[in-house]
């Protein structure tokens, strides 16, 4: 039952792939989404299982390397951890097969899509599920190949091909990293498996190691270098820039991938690995600097973009700032539940937004939507109590994470700490005011849309209103259910599956912050969210004033364009790279050094020589005589004074003599 | 008696290869001094054998020399049989125009 997690969405995705005209659009679409109901299901009975019946499951399948110290297994351990992660992941893929059988029911390519999502479960599943470290990067991998394949799923626009080789090559740096986290590990500890390394971890707490000639704390490079898989991963600031690029792909795939399970697989990791991060101190400050710079940064880039999906991309990004920033704060197990609770609530936003689109012809720009409140009812309500969710309205779904993180970030007493709450209680307001102004500018406003476009405007019929529906559920009510099981006081709930040292527990601290602190944000909050109401729908003048000022112009530009990462990444970084391989590794080195002592250079060099050759027969008998006569004496004299020669004769000397004639003989036959 | 010692002999019959042998490399109108310094190099070279199988006492040396002499009338013989056929179809025997 528990590899049958794993092996349905493999088997829906080969089906769907390999026999997709055979089954139809049809059969394909209801074959996968059985497949997936059904790991929902299961991963349902599995949940109860190991989390609520405190029974961690570990299967061993086969050996898959074993080769001296080095024992890789296909082996799957289910701990709570991973089960929770795992009913996320089935829950939110199966609402998305069953979401994109109707949003993709045009799409001539229908079956290929199918096997793409079910193949990014499997990928997903791969990942969480692993018990060893590379198990899981063949997951972490894997998912970066499927959202490569997800995002360039119409793959004649230029756009999209674009975007997905953007999100494949940012998200390589990133596993750059991991993997030489990975390899360190192995080096040091000879193993990969979770159990042995964590179990290990606090024995090799002072052990130093030797990178780039510095000796520096072990455990503090590997934190750093599985850490720059997690910038990569989760799009973290620095590494960020492909997430909003992959809003080309569908939108489904904007839901499973940006919003629900792939970037959340660098908080996993944290999480995964909390007994290496516990004794890094220092690196968890960094860790909460990046989080909350990250949440801070997107948040102020999400006001003002014009394209629906960005926002709820650049959203996704912030809240992602918040879960590493806990993380950071060593509080792993809120940023799980943060998680969780983030996958329902954006994926529900993100499925909204695919559902207005979809309404109004494809419109992303938010500019020339406005007034769907009336035509799209159901759609409307289920966005508002995603955006609700997301500003942490009270006893909404975000509520319940987002102010937990908050009050542990304060709680914890010094700089990081404040930076984090500071940072974080910021991006809170931001996050209302843009998911105000998204609300506003899409639903409330006076509509800016097409006649034509507008009169056909309709809510979609029943999958993608079924799934926006039972997402809206869990928005609403599963912080509640399971903020106490998950993160509550002298809960059990995570076992041995996240590690919490005994210095950094602060648990019971974040009951007695001052009131003041406690209250800030959701009030605050609550604020800046009747103030955009206002602005946005009695004093819109006001607000294009401000925006037409001078100040107001550049704040404006700064924010569009997105602090102008794109614009540095391309044109130092992209273009440098680019001018170096074309100037110094393509002319200098293939065609000029390799090319010159290689295949070009030796003919030429050969042919030289031989013509040399040639010229000296000038057929007259007396100069043959001549050479003769020069050779006899030439080998006579080395025979006689070899005995002297041969001790200072190095053969060494040859090569250099042979470099030399040969760029003399190149040199020459240029000048010819 | 007077004898001759076998440096002597040998530093002559060097002398007159190194004579042959410059007079094969710097001559370059007439084929006939050619061939006439090759029978002064294969002259001198007879010298030193004959020279040595008197030192050592040996009779193979002479033995040698007979054969040699043999050898070059026969080469002799042969490159003026050359010539002359060269001549009847060039009209001349210049050295420089063989090629």
């Amino acid at each position: 039952m528990y590899t049958l997690i794993i092996l349905l969405p493999l088997i829906s995705a080969c089906f769907a792939g390999l026999f997709g005209k055979t089954l139809g659009f049809k059969g394909s679409s209801i074959f996968s989404t059985i497949c997936l109901s059904i790991v929902l299901l299961i991963s349902c009975i599995v949940f109860y299982e190991v989390s609520v019946n405190n029974c961690c499951v570990y299967i061993k399948l086969t050996s898959w390397v074993d080769s001296g110290a080095l024992n890789i297994n296909w082996g799957f351990l289910f701990d709570s951890l991973t089960i929770t992660m795992c009913f996320i992941i089935s829950f939110i893929s199966f609402l998305v097969h069953l979401y994109s059988t109707e949003y993709m029911s045009h799409d001539p390519h229908l079956p290929r899509f199918m096997s793409y999502l079910s193949l990014f479960t499997f990928f997903m599943l791969i990942l969480v599920t692993a018990d060893n470290f590379v198990q899981m990067f063949v997951g972490w991998e894997g998912v970066g190949l499927c959202s490569f394949l997800l995002i360039n799923f119409w793959y004649t626009r230029i756009q999209a091909n674009k975007a997905a080789i953007k999100a494949m090559i940012i998200n390589r740096i990133g596993d750059f990293g991991l993997v030489i986290g990975i390899l360190l590990i192995f080096v040091n500890y000879k193993t990969l498996d979770y159990a042995t390394v964590f179990a290990l971890t606090p024995l090799l707490k002072e052990k130093t190691t030797n990178f780039l000639n510095l000796n520096l704390n072990l455990l503090t490079v590997i934190g750093i270098f599985l850490f720059i898989g997690v910038i990569g991963k989760s799009a973290q600031l620095g590494l960020h820039t492909w997430l909003p690029d992959a809003m080309e792909g569908p939108t489904p795939v904007s839901a499973l991938i940006h919003a629900a399970t792939m970037v959340t697989a660098g908080v996993f990791l944290l999480g995964r690995c909390s007994p290496i991060y516990e004794f890094t101190e220092d690196l968890l400050k960094y860790v909460v600097f990046l989080g909350s710079i990250t949440c801070f940064f997107a948040a102020t880039v999400g006001l003002l973009q014009n394209d629906l999906k960005k926002v709820i991309a650049y959203s996704t990004c912030s809240q992602l700032g918040y879960m590493v920033f806990v993380c950071g704060l060593s509080h792993y197990e809120v940023g799980v539940f943060h998680l969780a609770n983030h996958a329902f609530f954006k994926a529900l936003l993100f499925l909204g937004a695919g559902s207005v689109i979809h309404a109004i012809l494809d419109e992303q720009d938010m500019r020339k939507m406005g007034g769907l409140k009336n035509l799209l009812p159901f759609t409307y309500s289920t966005m508002v109590i995603g955006s609700l969710a997301l500003i942490g309205f009270p006893f909404l779904t975000g509520f319940y994470s987002k102010d937990l993180i908050l009050e542990v970030a304060f709680s914890k007493y010094d700089c990081s700490g404040y930076l984090s709450y500071s940072f974080g209680t910021i991006s809170a307001f931001l996050t209302t005011f843009y998911s105000t102004r998204l609300l506003f500018l899409a639903f409330l406003s006076n509509t800016n849309g097409y006649k034509p476009v507008i009169e056909n405007a309709c809510d979609s019929s029943y999958q993608i209103s079924t799934v926006l529906g039972i997402l809206a559920v869990p928005s609403i009510f599963i912080g509640f259910f399971f903020k106490d099981m998950l993160v509550g006081w002298g809960s059990c709930f995570w076992g041995n599956a996240i590690y919490n040292s005994p210095e950094t527990a602060n648990v019971v601290d974040s009951e007695f912050i001052p009131g003041f602190y406690k209250l800030l944000p959701i009030v605050f909050s609550l604020f800046v969210l009747i103030c955009s109401f206002y602005l946005y729908t009695y004093s819109s003048k006001f607000l294009f004033k401000l925006k037409i000022s001078s100040l107001g112009k550049k704040i404006y530009n700064f924010l569009n364009k997105k602090w102008f990462f794109d614009k540095i990444y391309n044109e130092y970084i992209g273009q440098f790279f680019f001018h170096f391989s074309f100037s110094v590794s393509y002319k200098i080195v293939d065609r000029g050094i390799i090319e010159i002592l290689g295949p070009t250079g030796l003919s030429h060099f050969i042919k030289k020589i031989s013509l040399g050759l040639h010229k000296i027969q000038t057929r007259y008998m007396y100069h043959y005589l001549f050479v003769m006569l020069a050779g006899v004496s030439f080998f006579l004299s080395i025979r006689q004074f070899w005995s002297v020669l041969g001790e200072t004769f190095d053969y060494r000397i040859a090569f250099i003599f042979f470099l030399q004639f040969f760029f003399l003989f190149l040199s020459h036959g240029k000048k010819n | 008696m007077y004898t001759i010692g076998i440096n002597f002999m040998l530093t002559t019959s060097l002398l007159i290869f190194f004579i042959g042998l410059s007079g094969l490399t710097v001559t370059r109108k007439n084929i006939l001094v050619t061939l006439m310094a090759i029978e002064l190099m294969l002259l001198a070279a007879n010298l030193n054998f004959v020279a040595f199988s008197l030192y050592l006492d040996d009779l193979s040396g002479q033995i040698f020399v007979l054969f040699i002499l043999t050898i070059s009338a026969t080469e002799s013989v042969v490159g003026l049989a050359l010539i002359t056929a060269y001549f009847r179809l060039k009209g001349s025997i210049v050295f420089e125009r063989i090629k």
